[in-house]
């Protein structure tokens, strides 16, 4: 066994932006430097139970201000938002709200996930992430339900004016422009 | 509640568009109990808490403040059927009531585009509603097929009580209200492990990690049915498309029927109890059939 088997994780200044942390802080995360690493939200996290993911690691990593790594990082997609750990946190972290600010900011360096895009771009189009398909159309008309119903799918007037804040928050150019690779 | 109320029906996107049969039993059963629904015209998707928030807040709060103003507009506060609406639409108007240089930031949106909105709406779920308003004793009252011998799983989901803090519930944890309304239909609500989690849906992982988002769904299922139960009762659409379709998946994947799960969503349980017939409720739209259910139901 030689020494090239054992491999050190070291972290290079380079890899640290100590403003990362105050991003957060200042998107709402404001108590997320009090965390003492007890791992309440992991051993609550459901998707943790059965993968890698660990809430306390990206915390951790977001406090020493290695960014790169937590946004890069598919982790991050691994949240299902279901809330325990803010609730169960001892310090009361918004630890979901410090996750949905990292996701923002990994977005817009253009980090998504394919499926993601492909569900803004539907949002886009139809005013709905998950739009009528025939099937449901059909299901309807059934139920003697409006077959299509009185959304945006049924006002075209609706679906512009939806489309126009969309094209002023810059979110049909962040879907539309951002580099299409991303993870 | 001595009188009915109207509210502007939110249907959000997975409701209407994958759920009909949903939607078709909240429309016959909720005037039924007091509870008016008038349609809120050109609604967008909320947008999707875990997914669209997740993306571009600011866009996410935009859209959700667009929906809400609508109901504004139409004089009534919003009711939803499903979980991730109810938290968007919660955590908006807090955000905007806590923050108005956020108000001011999305009426600058806005502008021209004539949206009215101060954002003096609120918005409830149904099943607050139901509990809160209508009332567990007039439920009582009001049903005349008590579904006694029935066994039940209660599914809450999460952002229909957390974060608790902006949610109207008495408890923190350990709920009871929708037990309690499940015991009002005269069924049973058994106790099964781990029934607070989530279903796996939320956060973009379905969509993103399928694996993943229904091996938690798995996960919840083998403890119903650890616990006998006949079928599973949500108030989400988001959660009843989890339970419905990853049964289909994971039986796909186990090449044999172990999942059968009925699942119903409680105005289809509470329609039953009230002596609607199934087809007025959507019951026989569903992806795991409810015929065995149905006909223990109706035989007795």
């Amino acid at each position: 066994m030689t020494d090239s088997t054992i491999v050190r994780d070291i972290i290079d200044d380079e890899d640290i932006d100590p403003k990362f942390v105050d991003t957060l802080v200042e998107a709402g995360a404001d108590r997320i430097r009090t965390c003492i690493q007890c791992g309440t939200c992991s051993s609550v996290c459901p998707s943790g139970r059965r993968t890698a993911f660990r809430t306390r690691e990206i915390i951790r990593k977001a406090l020493l201000g290695l960014k790169e790594e937590v946004l890069t990082s598919p982790d991050l997609w691994l949240c299902a938002t279901c809330l325990t750990c803010l609730e169960r946190c001892p310090r009361q972290i918004k630890v979901t709200d410090a996750i949905i600010i990292m996701r923002n900011m990994a977005v817009e360096e253009g980090f998504m996930l394919p499926q993601h895009r492909k569900a803004s771009r539907k949002l886009i189009k139809t005013g709905h992430a998950v739009p009528l398909d025939d099937a449901n159309r059909e299901m309807r008309r059934e139920l003697g339900l409006q077959e299509i119903p009185p959304t945006t799918h049924s006002s075209g007037e609706a679906l512009e004016q939806v489309q126009e804040i969309m094209r002023r928050t810059g979110f049909i150019d962040l879907i539309e422009s951002t580099e299409e690779s991303g993870q | 509640m001595t009188e009915s109320r109207t509210y502007s029906f939110f249907l959000g996107c997975v409701m209407p568009n994958r759920f009909p049969n949903v939607e078709k039993s909240i429309r016959e059963v909720l005037p039924r109990i007091g509870i008016e629904l008038e349609d809120l015209q050109g609604a967008s998707c909320c947008p999707a808490p875990g997914v669209i928030r997740s993306f571009d807040e600011p866009t996410w709060l935009a859209l959700a403040s667009r929906n809400l103003a609508l109901a504004e507009q139409a004089g009534h506060d919003i009711i939803t059927g499903c979980n991730g609406c109810y938290g968007t639409f919660k955590e908006t108007l807090a955000e905007l009531h806590e923050h108005p240089e956020r108000l001011a930031e999305v009426q600058r949106v806005f502008k021209g585009l004539g949206i009215k909105f101060t954002g003096n709406v609120d918005a409830r779920h149904l099943i607050e509603v139901i509990y809160f308003d209508v009332g567990l004793d007039r439920i009582r009252e009001l049903v005349k097929r008590p579904l006694r011998g029935l066994r039940v799983a209660v599914h809450y989901g999460c952002h229909l009580l957390k974060p608790s803090k902006n949610r109207p519930w008495r408890r923190t944890q350990r709920h009871r209200f929708l037990d309690e309304l499940v015991e009002a239909t005269g069924a049973e609500s058994v106790q099964y492990r781990d029934k607070f989690m989530c279903c796996g849906a939320g956060g973009g992982v379905r969509g993103s990690n399928a694996p993943v988002s229904v091996d938690i769904a798995r996960e919840k299922l083998d403890n119903m049915m650890a616990a006998g139960v006949d079928a599973v009762i949500n108030v989400c659409s988001f959660c009843h498309l989890q339970f419905e379709f990853s049964q289909l998946q994971l039986n796909k994947e186990l090449g044999e029927n172990r999942y059968n799960l009925p699942v119903l969503y409680y105005t289809q349980l509470l329609g039953l109890a009230l002596g609607l017939e199934p087809e007025q409720l959507g019951l026989h739209k569903h992806v795991i059939s409810t015929e065995d259910l149905l006909s223990r139901i109706l035989g007795q």
